[in-house]
């Protein structure tokens, strides 16, 4: 069974423990702008809502990348990017209906949640509050994202 | 079945894998126009740039993808297509028979229609031969006059500049890439640009170019004569179509297509660049000469060319810029839609601006420039026809709000 992360902005405190462990795992560094999880914060809601890329099956990243940077990790259902291959020409960053994926300006490439490969998401690990878990992938929110990018999809059909 | 793809771009090469995975049995060609693996034109700049080679271009990395999958490369040219025999006619004559047809042939550079344009020297970048020339020709010092400052003008500047290169930058109109930005993100890409070094001349365009003594000289409209030992020229792209005079297949601006992305002859579909589908946005058909749009199309003409019912539910003009390392974005109706709403910010000093239009409560277009996180996020916003309520006057209020807005109204998580 493939596992997914789990957000439930419903137990976010905004400490942003997950950025700083994202980043640190990816570029290790404590600039929490280079997570590829990012928590938004809410001010009227009083409410905090962490967000990353759901390694959807459509995945329009991998589809629309001209240079075949983006491929499946068999192991954990992840899209990753392969640095070395992707140029930064962005195309992913806009066929991406989520906005999941982005360019990171100092590296010159794009970036997204790869899971963070066979050892499991640091920033699960770093949520002191469980507002992350990483479960099984049919406990987690991944059917109503699906069935939301199924209005913008432009074919539901997959092959 | 026989499956032939004229065009091995993004949209032929999508619809080829997508053909394979749906109909197991299928006889697969794809119809190359040039010789080499499928490559990608969106990486020629990091070509020029020296940031990666040839086969960094390479749209499938692995060398035997095509055969592991079965799909027979042919390079040749489609020279006519017979919609009543079924076969398409190659070059030297010879007919490659189909049962089931995609055009997805693209584009070629728009030719300027002035004296000296077939000059040696003068030359377009849309080719992987084109980056090869350009490559061996601009050396430091080398002075490059470029006629167009449209997304190929634009994305090919850094390649260039890298080289050292002087660069002078011929724009028509008073804008940069007019077609994608409106008035205050063009002035902030061309102030940039000029910052960077490259002298841009708007309301400029050449009346002709002559060869003297190895260099060229290039005549504007005022008298003045600019001295070029190469010309570039990108005005635009045209879609390949001429080949189609005859067929019985209903062209407008590109072949027209219906939901299922077939033309008029049952059995014969296109994609990419040459197809002129729905716009999603205005219900209006038209040209969407940009990647995603490619290879969504591939995908679902393909499903239906195998028999699988697939529907294209419309796109929209939606596309990604990088000029000399400035980013910027252009989305759907960034103009405006009558009787809409807008909002924008700007923030000149740092070249940072986001131009956000409403309709009702929808947002139906964008601008952004050195604002790349998220991007995505208006593309989904857009085409998911989502209903922003009280977000909208908060996006009125503070346009980079727009993630909010974006988690909030389409995700409902806020």
């Amino acid at each position: 069974m493939q596992k997914s992360l789990h957000l439930d902005p419903n137990k976010c405190t905004g400490c942003l423990q997950c950025e700083m462990a994202c980043a640190w795992e990816n570029h290790r560094s404590f600039t929490t702008a280079k997570s590829r999880i990012k928590v938004f914060a809410f001010h009227h809601e009083g409410r905090f809502v962490p967000y990353t890329c759901t390694q959807c099956d459509e995945a329009w990243c991998v589809l629309a990348c001209p240079v075949d940077a983006i491929r499946l990790d068999p192991a954990t259902g992840a899209k990753i990017v392969l640095e070395p291959t992707c140029v930064g020409c962005k195309v992913c960053t806009i066929a991406c209906p989520f906005g999941t994926i982005n360019y990171v300006a100092s590296t010159g490439k794009v970036q997204k949640c790869d899971l963070c490969g066979d050892h499991g998401p640091a920033c699960e690990k770093a949520c002191p509050t469980g507002a992350i878990t990483y479960v099984d992938a049919d406990w987690t929110g991944l059917g109503k994202m699906r069935q939301w990018a199924g209005k913008t999809d432009t074919n539901p059909a997959t092959v | 079945m026989r499956h032939v793809i004229i065009g091995s771009g993004p949209a032929g090469v999508v619809a080829a894998e997508t053909l394979r995975k749906a109909d197991p049995a299928a006889e697969i060609t794809l119809l190359c126009g040039e010789a080499g693996p499928p490559y990608a034109r969106m990486a020629i700049p990091y070509l020029l740039k020296g940031q990666i080679d040839e086969g960094g271009t390479h749209l499938r990395k692995d060398a035997d993808h095509y055969g592991r999958l079965r799909i027979q490369l042919v390079q040749a040219h489609a020279q006519a297509v017979d919609t009543g025999a079924r076969t398409v006619t190659l070059g030297g004559g010879s007919l490659l028979p189909y049962d089931r047809l995609l055009i997805a042939t693209g584009s070629r550079p728009s030719l300027e229609q002035i004296p000296g344009i077939g000059l040696p020297g003068v030359h377009a970048c849309w080719t992987l031969a084109d980056a090869r020339t350009i490559l061996a020709k601009a050396k430091p010092g080398t002075c490059i006059v470029q006629m167009g400052a449209g997304f190929v003008g634009c994305i090919i500047m850094e390649g260039l500049l890298s080289r050292g290169v002087d660069l002078t930058i011929l724009v028509r109109s008073g804008y940069m890439v007019r077609r994608m930005m409106n008035p205050t993100a063009s002035g902030l890409i061309r102030k940039w640009c000029e910052a960077k070094g490259v002298r841009i001349l708007t309301h400029t365009q050449p009346q002709g170019i002559t060869a003297e003594g190895g260099a060229l000289q290039v005549a504007l409209a005022d008298g003045h004569i600019l001295p070029a030992d190469l010309y570039l020229s990108a005005v635009g792209v045209d879609p390949n179509l001429e080949f189609l005079a005859g067929s019985g297949i209903a062209i407008g601006k590109g072949i027209l297509v219906d939901a299922n992305l077939q033309s008029n002859v049952s059995g014969v579909y296109a994609a990419g660049d040459v197809a002129e589908a729905t716009d999603c946005l205005t219900g209006r058909r038209q040209l969407n000469a940009i990647q995603p749009n490619a290879v969504e199309q591939g995908r679902i003409a393909a499903l239906n060319m195998a028999g699988r019912s697939a529907r294209f539910k419309g796109s929209f003009v939606f596309n990604v810029l990088t000029t000399l390392g400035l980013a910027s974005s252009s989305f759907g109706e960034w103009q405006g839609a009558s009787g809409g709403e807008s909002a924008e910010v700007l923030d000149a000093s740092r070249y940072r601006y986001l131009n956000l239009q409403f309709e009702d409560d929808r947002l139906v277009g964008a601008n952004t420039v050195g604002f790349s996180d998220h991007i995505g996020a208006f593309r989904g916003l857009i085409e998911g026809r989502v209903r922003l309520g009280k977000w909208k006057q908060r996006l009125r209020e503070d346009p980079t709000q727009i993630m909010q807005a974006y988690l909030a109204a389409a995700h409902s998580v806020a």
